[in-house]
């Protein structure tokens, strides 16, 4: 890297060094790539948004007015369709895997930069069939599309969404395969596996997963596909084929979709509660492999989603066991962040708000996940509010709070710029008031029966769906507030300094925003967690005592 | 540094060795993807055909055993100039390479060749799924089997299930081996130009990977579709 320490031109960096919009759509440059991501999925995100404010004003008033019932079960198709296909799947992976996995590893860029932007342009293919889609007339059918409704009764535009998930799908699966060859062969000398940064580890996780699971949900979704258009029958009960075959299916991978979501956050929240505690992370090796035994047994808990579907009763006991045992790992995680924060200097900047947030949110979405893998509760909450609460806490109190706290701690790192602290601390407040508002009375009224995935309801639930509506509106605010201050912050905010958070990572060592070579000199890789500059006393005390050692000659 | 120059090495690695663990880690990982992507439809097959084991079997009878043995033998071969070729090209042998690809493609088109005669004539018989399907279990069978007249219906019902599956497999594993017959046509070009050598080569090696995979794959499709149960007629 010394050719380029001679050209090296500390104006000129990743961002400004060229402005033609074919500089952006055709950049092989990981940072940039992660750009074209961000902006894509907080187009999605918006879009899906905008569906969970209908499905909340619907929900308002016990009896349908706002939507007919199809026109419901369209709204709550698309938010779902988009929120995890095209938003949550790829959101820290893609925006900040993308922008940090190279950077962490001390490479100039991922090892396939061009199969890095085939894959966003891949995700877009998929994404645009998605919204077509939705203009001309939405799918009914959830976002599993369970069969045989997707394959014989749904409408023909379940075949654009099919293909968009399908095709979205790929695009992780590159994505992962990339980011799992540049860490096994891009890392820096001296980088080992053991001084890895835990957001790393997470991204490793959840990139096998990626790799392992996505394929098979695209061969379902293609056997749907086969179905509707070949007139093949492998699903198709009158033939003696079997619906509860695609569910299984279908489960094995969307099940450990949640652990692609969950997985790059926990590595998100490693980093931010080891900065802002100014404490070495607490447990290292466990959160690490905590990461990967969460990928690997995700893979063997599948069929709790399909308790009530009909399983033999060894079966459904086996897995209510394995999805159990899950939470070991993630409770491994939990008590490791906050004995990491136990007597360090904690500061409460905003990401740290979003990082504590999420402890306490992931922490109700995990207990209930518990509560819904025992056999007896599942089957009395199963399609119940209760689970729509529960998954609500795990991807959005869990993925989002790390998406956003991983995005605020890095924005200086990304832009060069500083957001308002004083209106994203406001944000992040709201954020957390208005999702316990919106989800948790939905746990109470899941457990006393209100179903999902209906658009009116018995009125005795009313109050409580007006708390949640009223919650929806304050996340609401919540979340377009840093949509405003992020792109406001672009054009006006406070230049950034090199590492406004006096964090360790070697991400920190470099100019704000990077050049487009990352690193100007030779990256010299140290400990990513020595908040208390403990080699750093151990290399003067090893110092010291040469120089003890030599005094006593002379003396 | 001063290797950057050189046009075979991206930018972004620091050595040739560096490069070539990359790539090949890749197509490892790809393969392992492609592994799970058949992976749903292996499990499929297990599943309909435990359930539904002598309808599979008498179904699959009808299969055309000669043609799928012929087809096993060519990609079989192909499989063999495919690592040839590899060879040729770490050796910086061009002219051997060329003929080692041209023979691999040559070999694939005749595999797909075979394989549209076997379709052809599953569309003469009617056991195509979908409106026009029909299928009759041979009078023997029926006899052996002591098939009742609901069963009999029941197992040209299930048939259909079979067919399915066949197509979804060898149509997807066919799938596989057009997509291998570009690439090595694309392969052609930077081999005609005498690209390859010991440093680099990792386009040739990991095409190599791909198609002893999808040769793989048949192994596996060869005897689950047209073997098993075939002694159903002794």
């Amino acid at each position: 890297m010394s050719a380029h320490t001679d050209t090296y031109d500390p104006k000129v960096n990743y961002l400004n060094t060229d402005w033609s919009i074919k500089s952006w759509l055709l950049t092989l440059d990981h940072k940039r790539i992660a750009w074209l991501y961000l902006v894509s999925i907080s187009g999605f995100f918006v879009l899906g948004g905008i569906f969970a404010l209908l499905i909340r004003l619907e929900l308002l008033t016990p009896q349908g007015d706002l939507l007919s019932p199809d026109g419901y079960n369209r709204v709550f198709t698309q938010h779902g369709v988009l929120m995890i296909f095209l938003f949550l799947i790829p959101s820290i992976p893609a925006v900040l895997g993308n922008f940090l996995v190279p950077l962490m590893c001390g490479a100039i860029d991922v090892a396939f930069p061009r199969l890095n932007l085939a894959s966003w342009y891949i995700y877009t293919i998929g994404g645009i069939l998605i919204v077509i889609a939705l203009i001309t007339g939405g799918v009914d059918t959830g976002w599993t599309f369970y069969t045989p409704l997707s394959s014989t009764y749904a409408n023909s535009q379940v075949m654009f969404v099919a293909l968009g998930v399908f095709i979205a799908g790929f695009s992780s699966i590159l994505t992962g395969l990339n980011f799992l060859v540049t860490i096994h062969t891009m890392r820096a000398p001296g980088l080992t596996w053991g001084r890895l940064p835990l957001f790393l580890w997470g991204t490793y996780a959840t990139s096998l997963i990626n790799v392992l699971g996505t394929p098979v949900v695209a061969i379902t979704i293609g056997l749907v596909g086969a179905e509707r258009t070949l007139g093949l029958g492998i699903f198709d009960p009158a033939l003696g084929g079997d619906p509860v075959l695609f569910q299984h299916l279908f489960w094995f991978y969307s099940h450990p979709a949640v652990y692609i979501m969950i997985l790059p956050a926990f590595g998100v929240i490693s980093e931010l509660i080891s900065a802002f505690s100014r404490k070495r992370v607490f447990g290292y090796s466990f959160i690490a492999a905590s990461s990967v035994g969460i990928a690997v047994l995700g893979f063997i808990v599948w069929a709790h989603h399909l308790f009530t579907t009909g399983m033999s009763v060894y079966a459904a006991t086996v897995f209510s066991a394995l999805t159990m045992l899950i939470a070991v790992p993630t409770a491994v995680k939990m008590i490791n962040w906050t004995t990491t924060m136990y007597q360090g200097a904690v500061k409460w900047d905003t990401p740290m708000l979003y990082a504590v947030g999420f402890l306490g949110l992931f922490l109700i979405g995990g207990l209930t996940g518990v509560m819904l893998a025992t056999l007896g509760i599942d089957i009395h909450v199963h399609d119940t509010y209760f689970v729509v609460a529960h998954f609500h806490y795990v991807m959005v109190g869990g993925a989002i709070m790390g998406f956003l706290g991983g995005l605020h701690f890095w924005w200086p790192k990304m832009t060069g710029r500083l957001y308002p602290e004083s209106f994203s601390k406001v944000s992040a407040v709201l954020i957390f008031v208005g999702f316990n508002a919106t989800f948790f009375p939905q746990f109470i009224l899941g457990y006393m029966g209100m179903p999902r995935r209906y658009h009116a309801y018995p009125e005795e639930f009313q109050v409580l769906n007006i708390f949640s509506t009223a919650g929806a509106s304050i996340l609401g605010v919540g979340y377009l507030l840093p949509l405003v201050y992020f792109t406001w912050s672009i054009v006006a905010g406070k230049k950034a300094p090199e590492n406004p958070w006096g964090a360790m990572g070697l991400e920190w060592r470099i100019p704000s925003p990077p050049p487009t070579e990352n690193f100007v000199k030779e990256p010299v890789i140290t400990d990513a967690y020595d908040y208390e500059h403990e080699i750093l006393k151990e290399q003067i005390e090893e110092i010291a005592r040469d120089e003890a050692a030599a005094v006593p000659s002379t003396a | 540094m001063s290797t950057h120059a050189d046009s075979a090495l991206a930018h972004h690695f620091e050595s040739f060795e560096q490069q070539r663990t990359a790539a090949s880690l890749g197509m490892w990982l790809f393969l392992a993807q492609e592994l799970m992507f058949f992976g749903g439809l292996f499990t499929c097959y297990l599943i309909y055909r435990s359930l539904n084991s002598l309808d599979f079997a008498i179904a699959s009878s009808e299969l055309d055993i000669t043609l799928g043995g012929i087809n096993t033998a060519v990609l079989i071969t192909s499989s063999l100039t495919m690592a040839l070729g590899v060879k040729a090209a770490q050796l910086a042998k061009k002219n051997q390479l060329i003929g080692y690809l041209l023979a691999t493609i040559l070999l694939a088109c005749c595999f797909l060749v075979i394989k549209y005669f076997e379709y052809a004539a599953k569309f003469e018989h009617h056991t195509v799924p979908g409106q026009h399907f029909e299928f009759h279990v041979p009078p023997d069978l029926i006899e052996k089997f002591e098939l009742g007249p609901e069963r009999l219906v029941q197992m040209e019902k299930r048939a259909e299930i079979f067919f399915s599956v066949y197509f979804a497999m060898t149509g997807l594993h066919g799938l596989h081996v057009l997509i291998g017959i570009g690439i090595a046509i694309w392969l052609l070009f930077p081999a005609s130009r005498g690209k390859f050598n010991m440093d680099y080569h990792a386009p040739v090696e990991n095409f190599g990977l791909y198609w002893h995979f999808v040769d793989l794959v048949w192994i596996f499709l060869f005897p689950l579709l047209y073997l098993l149960g075939r002694n159903i007629h002794a």
